[in-house]
């Protein structure tokens, strides 16, 4: 079992990431969080879990006393930089959110919950980063913010928070029916060169060791989220992308529409879960 | 069920087989099929001990305690005996005084001895504060964490800790 | 991180307490903690730019504080524990490599 540590890396590379050994050996050594039975019951019976859970119920009690305290959780400190900028005017209207939308604890409420959500204008589904973004061009005659710039992460936590604990409650039917079939047909699409789909991991084994880590059902209700590793807060699409790259495959453009179905599909698959934004994981 | 949902689920079963116990872990033959015949029961995700120091951690102990040799009492390390991620481990150290002015913790350092660089944070305590703290660190690998405790008196205690770290399947 | 000074948060868990009683202290700010061992795309060494003091003084009076190395996380968050022994007013500083300084401060009264 043992080797030479100089060829483990080596050996670990050709592996990509799927470690059998390592698997039992781990399972033994971390004790793992007791998450079965922390979920809700699904709306519907043809829903393809038996059982909705948090991620939060997949990480170890260290990480979930992160985020069970507000003040324990760095997240809060994008909260805090996303409130100073909601009533800051920019662009060339002159305005700031707080001009259209006032208070966000208030008018900003449940917004998070059901995106992303029908545009009639567009004729396609857009998630909160997009909104954002559009009232800043539309309204505020700003710059557009880029996708995983900290204001643009910020402000979607911000707007997100206003939601917490409110169901996860997208609508998926409508115009949205063909959205929600694309994102599901990208769920159980198998990508690169591992050749695995979302569904390999978190559907069929969550709550089971992939290597050291510990696979949740790969809900969103905690996005953006602060990574431990990353150490700073995490928006989906950057995570979907990161799904894919470990998979070995070429991920979908952050925001595009193939991440945006995907975006849709995930909210159902974890819909009735409280929105848990700013969330903490791994 | 769409299409291809349908045929990935059959191709899935096929593969893996049903997930009847979701608690066990992938079983070594389903695993097999996954990682697809490679020389799959070789890895080890984590490095089930730490080596010996390899930076600074011994010259950096000598030179906190001032030649003396730390005695393993008095000093608690509180940290995960895995960490789910290295780049934020939390970490608390607690030791035993009364702190009072006559006797009282001053510093406490901590240490990591598989870090590019050993040293990770020196605590500064006053006999107004309770001798206990706790921030979060980073890792580089699994290795030990040592925290060596120094007195007024000039007297030093240490203990120290074990902290694995995964390298993650998913760490994209 | 952002460019701009970052704002620390502090909590106390109570502002007022008896003589020996303690105060439990929590502090948390944004800061990247860039250690000076990484490399941008280009290959070069990203300067190191951390916190590399905290302190927390009552009335000017040192109550607790600590020397941060690169290997403190991004976003240095700190939770202790003190036992103050008058009122006064809690000062907490936090030091950047670039020199700047970061302050905050708190009044408790002890009874």
């Amino acid at each position: 079992m043992k080797m030479q540590s100089a060829i483990r890396p080596l050996i670990a590379l050709a592996l990509g990431f799927i470690g059998v050994a390592g698997v039992a050996w781990a399972q033994s050594a971390l004790e793992h969080p007791d998450w079965q039975g922390k979920g809700i019951k699904p709306p519907t019976p043809d829903h393809p879990l038996q059982e909705i859970i948090s991620g939060i119920h997949f990480r170890t009690k260290e990480t979930q006393a992160m985020q069970e305290d507000d003040f324990n959780n760095p997240g809060f400190l994008a909260i805090e930089r996303a409130e100073a900028m909601w009533s800051k005017p920019d662009g060339a209207a002159g305005k700031s959110c707080a001009s259209c939308h006032q208070d966000a604890p208030v008018t900003m409420k449940g917004v998070g919950a059901a995106m992303p959500k029908w545009n009639e204008v567009l004729k396609k589904p857009v998630n909160l980063e997009q909104q954002i973004n559009m009232c800043r061009t539309e309204r505020m005659q700003a710059e557009p913010w880029k996708f995983k710039s900290q204001e643009l992460t910020d402000m979607t936590a911000y707007v997100r928070l206003q939601s917490r604990g409110m169901p996860v409650s997208p609508k998926v039917d409508g115009p949205m029916t063909p959205w929600f079939e694309k994102g599901k047909n990208l769920y159980y699409t198998r990508n690169g060169q591992l050749d695995l789909a979302c569904a390999g991991c978190h559907e069929k084994n969550h709550g089971k060791f992939l290597r050291a880590d510990f696979m949740s059902q790969g809900q969103s209700n905690g996005f953006p989220v602060y990574r431990l590793r990353d150490q700073r807060l995490i928006p989906l699409h950057e995570r979907m992308e990161g799904c894919i790259f470990d998979v070995r495959g070429e991920p979908y453009k952050p925001l595009s529409d193939e991440f945006v179905a995907l975006e849709l599909y995930l909210a159902w698959r974890g819909i009735g879960l409280p929105v848990e934004t700013p969330g903490v994981r791994n | 069920m769409t299409d291809a949902a349908a045929s990935y689920n059959l191709l899935f079963k096929i593969e893996l087989g049903e997930n009847k116990n979701m608690n066990n872990a992938i079983s070594r033959r389903q695993a097999f099929g996954l990682g697809a015949g490679v020389i799959v029961g070789l890895a080890l995700p984590l490095r089930p001990t730490a080596a010996l120091a390899k930076n600074d951690a011994e010259e950096a102990i000598k030179s906190f305690a001032g030649g003396k040799t730390p005695e393993k009492a008095k000093v608690k390390l509180e940290l995960p005996e895995i960490a789910e991620n290295g780049n934020t481990v939390p970490v608390t150290v607690s030791i035993e005084s009364p702190m009072t002015k006559d006797s009282y913790v001053k510093d406490v350092l901590i240490i990591a001895d598989g870090n590019p660089r050993a040293g990770v944070i020196t605590f500064h305590f006053s006999p107004s504060a309770v001798p206990e703290a706790n921030t979060r660190i980073r890792l580089a690998e699994t290795q030990n964490v040592v925290a060596v405790a120094k007195m007024n008196d000039g007297s030093v205690y240490m203990a120290s800790k074990e902290v694995k770290v995964t390298i993650g399947g998913c760490g994209g | 991180m952002a460019e701009t000074a970052p704002k620390p948060r502090i909590r106390l868990d109570r502002k007022e307490v008896k003589a020996g009683e303690t105060i439990e202290i929590k502090s948390l700010i944004s800061h990247i903690m860039e250690s000076g061992q990484r490399r941008d795309p280009q290959g070069n060494i990203i300067p190191r730019k951390i916190i590399n003091k905290f302190t927390c003084e009552l009335d000017g009076e040192m109550v607790f504080g600590a020397d941060l190395e690169p290997a403190v996380s991004a976003n240095p968050y700190f939770q202790f524990k003190i036992k103050p022994g008058k009122s006064g007013t809690l000062k907490f500083t936090w030091i950047d490599d670039d020199g700047s300084k970061i302050e905050a401060t708190e009044q408790i009264k002890v009874t």
